[in-house]
């Protein structure tokens, strides 16, 4: 008899895939192929585990099954190339540095040389565990294309040195673009890609304390957190100011403060923690009007010191609107460029806020022309037709 | 079963019964447009006709290929360009009279007042594969 295998949990499995990756390629695969092997592997074991269970040691059925499949491909490849492959038919066995694989896997899937589309897509196979098929699904664009920018990726990458560290910053970049792409599909990408930002966390503060990397923890759970409030039931969107704050996930809140304070307190500010305590400042407040701005416009003087990001200046132009007033907020926003997207909804709603509701309901017209998604057309369209009622 | 692409225009489409431009309407006929469309799309998923609909943004340009190892042209948008697709659907129905029908539900979304818009909504057939038996 069988239990039903409906409750079987994929996720400590795939978290593995890094580690059993590196384990191939230390025995002499290539990256490709090792990625395809424990891919393979991955789906036999979600298909077995879920009919026998899992065994006592999951990552040692899958180092198992993956260098089998690895070996049958090889030897296919060789059979039919008449080419010679330099790796053992026989795993050896030893210590294994799983903390370090699982780390130059972020790497390499980060890996400069990549466009951030192709890094986002490498990163989730090879070090989420994901299927090509969901993460098609997930960035609404066919299974063919998604394995041809898969492929692509492998091979930009597979030439690399294995043992050479990366670029951290780029890995924290990727993941937050995984983040940023919310929620389509089955797949949940912002929860995978907080899952993947603790596990990034647990391995780069081994030796030394990384801070930053803790600071995008922390702002992916802050933002995280209010996920609840944010879209109405017809998909619509609920501005911040707006939001229902009871439904704002406390324990969530909670855990972003947490790690934020400790980041912070190491004194090596980054772009990430800086970020992360203006959405804590924004989660602390009960009330959109109980809104500590003044604090907020000071960590944007903070951020725009250390990043020259113009959407920094765009949005520390709406903190300046608050703490001191529509004017200084529209002066402020004189110095950002025009050409911005959502410059002219800014634009709009500082002009709301001193009063001119007629400048302001044009230009919330003009920013709903500009928008970049359905939701936020819909909703500029909607504040144009707000003021115009008046 | 044949498949059609229903077309949404920004202009170009002539110019719809109720014809007063959205953000003239209440946020409530706003909210109410919105709901409307994401029940059709919800039906036609339901129904197994929706193959794809997709929302274009009004920016965009023309863009001219300029001879052997020049750059290609860009040019506009052009304010005074006279066919503007906002967006599609493609349906994949039992024939001509189906794909017209769901183009008129669409075209009755509700608009200011809570009326039908009566949008001109275009209808083009896809072209098939060749049949594997035909000539």
């Amino acid at each position: 008899m069988h239990e039903p295998v409906d409750a079987f949990d994929e996720v400590p499995l795939r978290e593995l895939i890094p580690a059993v990756i590196g384990v191939l390629v230390r025995r002499g695969a290539d990256f490709a192929t090792a990625e395809d092997a424990v891919q393979d592997a991955l789906v036999e074991a979600v298909r077995t585990f879920g009919e026998t269970g899992v065994p006592r040691d999951p990552k040692g059925w899958l180092v198992t099954v993956a260098w089998r499949r690895f070996l049958d491909v090889v030897r296919s490849d060789t059979a039919r190339q008449r080419r010679e492959v330099a790796v053992d038919s026989e795993p050896e066995r030893g210590t294994i540095e799983d903390v370090d694989d699982t780390l130059r896997i972020f790497f390499l899937c980060a890996h400069p040389a990549l466009t951030p589309a192709s890094a986002v897509a490498l990163t989730l196979r090879a070090v989420a565990g994901l299927t090509t098929r969901q993460i098609a699904e997930a960035y609404l664009v066919p299974e063919a294309t998604m394995a041809q920018r898969i492929s692509r990726a492998k091979r930009t990458v597979s030439g690399e040195a294995f043992d050479r560290p990366g670029d951290l910053d780029t890995v924290r970049r990727v993941l937050y673009l995984v983040f940023n792409e919310g929620y389509t599909g089955d797949v949940d990408l912002a929860a995978e890609a907080i899952r993947l930002t603790r596990q990034l966390a647990s391995l780069t503060n081994r030796e030394r304390a990384d801070p930053e990397t803790d600071g995008l923890l922390a702002l992916m759970l802050l933002h995280h957190a209010r996920r609840p409030a944010r879209t109405r039931a017809d998909g619509t969107l609920v501005p911040l100011a707006d939001q229902d704050r009871s439904l704002w996930d406390a324990g969530l809140v909670e855990e972003g403060v947490t790690i934020l304070q400790a980041a912070l307190a190491r004194e090596r500010r980054g772009e990430f923690q800086l970020q992360a305590a203006i959405a804590a400042l924004h989660a602390d407040a009960r009330s959109a009007a109980e809104t500590d701005w003044v604090q907020i416009l000071a960590w944007y003087d903070e951020l725009a010191a250390i990043t020259d990001s113009p959407v920094v200046r765009l949005n520390r132009a709406v903190a300046v609107g608050e703490a001191d007033g529509a004017q200084a907020g529209l002066a402020a926003l004189r110095e950002v460029d025009p050409e911005l997207p959502r410059h002219r909804a800014v634009s709009a709603y500082l002009h709301e806020k001193s009063g001119d509701l007629a400048t302001a309901a044009r230009l919330y017209v003009e920013a709903a022309a500009l928008a970049t998604n359905l939701a936020e057309r819909t909703h500029l369209t909607r504040q144009a037709a707000r003021l115009n009622q008046v | 079963m044949p498949k059609y692409l229903i077309l949404k225009h920004y202009r170009g489409a002539p110019a719809p019964a109720n014809d007063v431009p959205m953000d003239r309407w209440t946020p409530e006929e706003v909210d109410a447009h919105v709901a409307f469309m994401g029940d059709f799309a919800k039906r036609l998923e339901e129904n197994g006709e929706f193959v794809d609909g997709q929302a274009l943004s009004q920016e965009g340009a023309f863009v001219r290929y300029d001879g052997p190892g020049k750059p290609p042209v860009t040019d506009g948008p052009f304010a005074e360009t006279k066919d503007l697709i906002a967006g599609w659907y493609v349906v994949d129905v039992e024939g001509w009279d189906r794909a017209v029908e769901l183009a008129g539900e669409l075209s009755a979304a509700p608009g200011a007042g809570g009326r039908p818009i009566h949008e001109w909504l275009e209808v083009r057939p896809f072209y098939g594969a060749p049949s594997a038996t035909g000539e």
